[in-house]
């Protein structure tokens, strides 16, 4: 199938794939496909950081690793400063004609250390200017531990430190919105993208890599432990999270929102929510204040998107 | 396996082996398998992008099947399969059939 | 030809780095440790040194860009003080079980709370057991000297473990004392040309640092950490050894005073042991046998070296400038009691906590302490086992 941007999965599928299997991460995780299409996007070399969590743990155990890059794993909250530091010793060791590769930096945290633990050396690493790629895989939660809340987790939604119970009904708060903080940090590019739209989010990453200094990408990645949902159900889900508006797709490059991909027709929130379990209280009949306050937030999120874009 | 004495270890737990993850055999968590029916194939292969542990093996951009040896039967690479005529390419048996 | 300057000890640590160059530097300003870097960084905005630096916005980034600088194969260093080095503490664990060498200037300060900017010995020995080697300094030429000789201890091919040089906060930091620079080019020479281990940087070979790892393993990768340590001291001499060569000062892994045919002795760390020297100097005078040991090598500790100097004194008053709360004695007091507890004759040892938060320690403390050390060498009996001094009641 030819494409106008020239990018095939045939293509793509030629390629060294820079993330082996024989990692440990359950069956049917949103993560390591989100990984795997970031590398693929990717030409050239690539160094990456990790903050601690499922990706990093399953990944590698022992001496057993399933990355094919080079990769640094430190502690939960600096991915962002971790490879802030690689990339400088690169930059000090260019200058010194010790090096002349290009090389590019990426870092992969869940939204427990990017949007939570991680947000400060995140938020110090975008100030900086460093040259380097910052992709969250949003999951909705603290999964690694057991499916504990982060700002991540979409309102309403039972977690293990905030179940839905007699007396509260889930996460009482909205989700934060790290996009736009990126995008507030005035960097180059910040941008939201699925594993289900698999083009979308290549062309993001390519188009991320081709500019210096820092950019964000924000990628939805389903869990199906967390969201009680199926092991085979991750794309079909991230594909209703687009669809539905819950995941918009867009990009903000020097502050000019562009929405990536407008769904041909916008489907309700409840079609993204009734497939997983942790949203099931939302659909007795006491909580569809819930149901229809989140559906509101939504489509507030979605208008002011399509205005900031001039797509109405 | 025979565990390594203390003397054996790398310095600072540091890997050095790139991609030494393929030596375990996820294969072993499977309590389903996707069955590959060539005949229904579009070659799309969006089972091989979508799979979350790059088990769907691809030879000169056409998928040829299953590495076994990893494939944890999530079942991603059936539901998504588009098929011909409403007949897919990928359907999920039982483990042990 | 060497230099004759008049510095403060913040001051001889920042030409100290200078001198060496590192690739990069990843700091974040907490007093009394600031003007090193402040110092530094002045030193990067005239090209004075290639070192890149990462401004960041914590401590615990700043830690944390340095064990990414490290892991990425290159020379790294940073500076910090008390609330800064607890707030990177895991991070301390981290670069040490990573075997990365970074140093660090470690300018002694009080841990809060009650919030205190001044010197003393807290921050140093809440971190003693994080797997880093640390150098304490008595004044501004040993800090300027411990500097340079920690690049070259940290990276020795048989170590590779993180580094810091300890001076007192304010009292050594802030005040100018007369010391002497070696040559740039000597200085350079002697720490010669980052050897790169497990490079990430390294394409052709790619790594992955920061494993988990099980039950199965860990206890044998600290079974691997130890025994590196216990290297440590054999190249502590040897860098010490050249670094005499070279400069014409001698160091080992601590300072005998007048302790050969002592009888009493107190054993005091950093700054406060220059004072105690000079009182020690009116006591011989008196006729009074009095000595002193004050160590340099503090993690690790060199027990038996300490032991077989201390053994042969018939009293001892350890004096501590931190409290470890809940340990009952000091954490000095309890490294030299575990130093000496093999030997059959064993001296009276007391323990005095002095110089808490910038506390002045003054002679006349040093002379009430070597005054109950001659009355306890004398009777064999001690009063108290453990006080503070200096404390108003």
């Amino acid at each position: 199938m030819a494409t106008p941007s020239g990018i095939t999965l045939k293509e793509l599928s030629k390629k060294e794939g820079l993330l082996t299997s024989g990692h440990r991460l359950c069956a049917g995780c949103g993560a390591p496909i989100v990984v795997k299409m970031v590398l693929l996007a990717a030409e050239g070399p690539i160094v990456a950081a990790n903050a601690t969590g499922c990706l990093e743990v399953s990944t590698c155990i022992s001496d057993f690793t399933a990355w094919k890059i080079p990769w640094i794993h430190n502690a939960f909250e600096n991915a962002a400063a971790t490879i802030s530091g690689v990339e400088t010793m690169y930059r000090s060791l260019k200058k010194q004609g010790k090096i002349s590769k290009d090389i590019k930096f990426i870092a992969f945290g869940g939204d427990g250390g990017t949007y939570d633990i991680g947000f400060q050396s995140l938020s110090g690493a975008m100030e900086r200017g460093h040259d380097m790629l910052y992709v969250c895989y949003d999951n909705g939660a603290y999964m690694n531990t057991g499916i504990q809340r982060s700002s991540a987790t979409p309102f309403g939604a039972d977690t293990t430190t905030c179940p839905a119970g007699s007396v509260i009904q889930g996460k009482p708060q909205q989700r934060k919105n790290l996009t736009k903080i990126m995008a507030a940090h005035d960097i180059p590019y910040a941008a939201q993208a699925s594993p289900s739209h698999w083009m979308d989010l290549v062309k993001k990453v390519k188009k991320a890599l081709s500019i210096t200094g820092p950019k964000f990408i924000n990628i939805l990645s389903p869990c199906n432990r967390g969201w009680r949902s199926r092991t085979d159900d991750a794309i079909m889900l991230s594909r209703l999270g687009v669809e539905t508006c819950y995941w918009p797709l867009y990009e903000i490059e020097n502050g000019v929102t562009k929405v990536t991909f407008k769904p041909k027709e916008k489907k309700p929130l409840v079609d993204f929510l009734k497939p997983q379990g942790r949203f099931k209280h939302l659909f007795a009949p006491e909580n569809e204040g819930m149901l229809k306050q989140a559906q509101e937030v939504v489509d507030k999120e979605w208008e002011s998107l399509l205005k900031a874009s001039g797509t109405e | 396996m025979k565990l390594k004495g203390w003397k054996e270890l790398t310095p600072g737990a540091v890997c050095t082996e790139a991609g030494s993850a393929l030596k375990f055999k996820t294969g072993s968590w499977r309590a389903s398998r996707p069955k590959f029916i060539e005949e229904n194939c579009i070659q799309c292969l969006f089972c091989w992008i979508y799979c979350p542990d790059m088990a769907v093996k691809v030879k000169d951009g056409k998928v040829t099947g299953f590495d076994y040896d990893y494939c944890k039967g999530c079942g991603i690479c059936a539901l998504e399969c588009p098929g011909k005529k409403g007949n897919k390419a990928i359907v999920m048996e039982g483990e042990g059939k | 030809m060497s230099k004759v300057v008049a510095v403060t000890g913040n001051e001889a640590v920042a030409e100290a780095l200078r001198q060496v160059n590192p690739d990069v530097s990843s700091a974040y300003p907490i007093t009394p440790a600031t003007d090193i870097m402040q110092r530094f960084t002045s030193f990067v905005s005239n090209g004075k040194v290639k070192t890149e630096m990462i401004l960041v916005e914590s401590e615990h980034s700043a830690m944390s860009g340095c064990i990414g600088a490290s892991a990425a194969g290159g020379r790294v260093m940073t500076a910090t003080s008390s609330q800064g080095l607890a707030l990177m503490w895991e991070e301390l664990f981290i670069a040490s079980g990573t075997r990365l060498p970074i140093v660090m200037a470690l300018v002694n300060r009080a841990l809060s709370a009650p919030l205190n900017i001044h010197g003393d010995h807290s921050d140093g020995m809440g971190a003693r057991d994080c797997g880093w080697i640390q150098l304490w300094s008595e004044n501004a030429q040993e800090s300027y000297d411990n500097t340079i000789q920690a690049f070259r201890i940290a990276e020795h091919m048989d170590i590779r473990l993180p580094a810091m040089v300890c001076l007192d906060g304010f009292i050594i930091s802030h005040s100018i004392e007369r010391i002497e620079y070696l040559e740039d080019d000597k200085v350079k020479n002697f720490i010669g040309e980052f050897k790169q281990v497990n490079p990430l940087l390294d394409l052709e070979h790619p790594v992955s640092y920061g494993p988990l790892i099980l039950p199965d393993y860990y206890m044998e990768y600290r079974r691997a950490h130890a025994e590196v340590m216990s290297k440590v001291p054999g190249v502590v001499l040897d860098v010490a050894k050249e670094f005499e060569k070279m400069s014409g000062r001698k160091y080992g892994f601590f300072e005998e005073y007048r302790l050969d045919d002592a009888e009493v002795g107190i054993v005091i760390l950093n700054s406060a042991a220059g004072t105690t020297k000079d009182v020690i100097d009116s006591f011989r005078e008196k006729g009074i046998k009095a000595g002193l040991l004050k160590p340099r090598l503090y993690r690790p500790f060199p027990y038996e070296e300490v032991g077989s100097a201390l053994k042969h004194l018939k009293a001892i008053c350890v004096l501590d400038r931190a409290d470890a709360f809940g340990g009952s004695y000091g954490p000095l007091f309890m490294d030299i009691a575990s130093s000496l507890y093999t030997c059959k004759e064993k001296p009276v040892l007391l323990n005095k906590i002095y110089g808490l938060g910038g506390r002045d320690y003054l002679p006349e403390h040093a002379e009430l302490v070597l005054n109950e050390l001659a009355e306890v060498a004398k009777t064999g009996k001690e009063k108290t086992f453990k006080e503070y001094i200096g404390v108003r009641e």
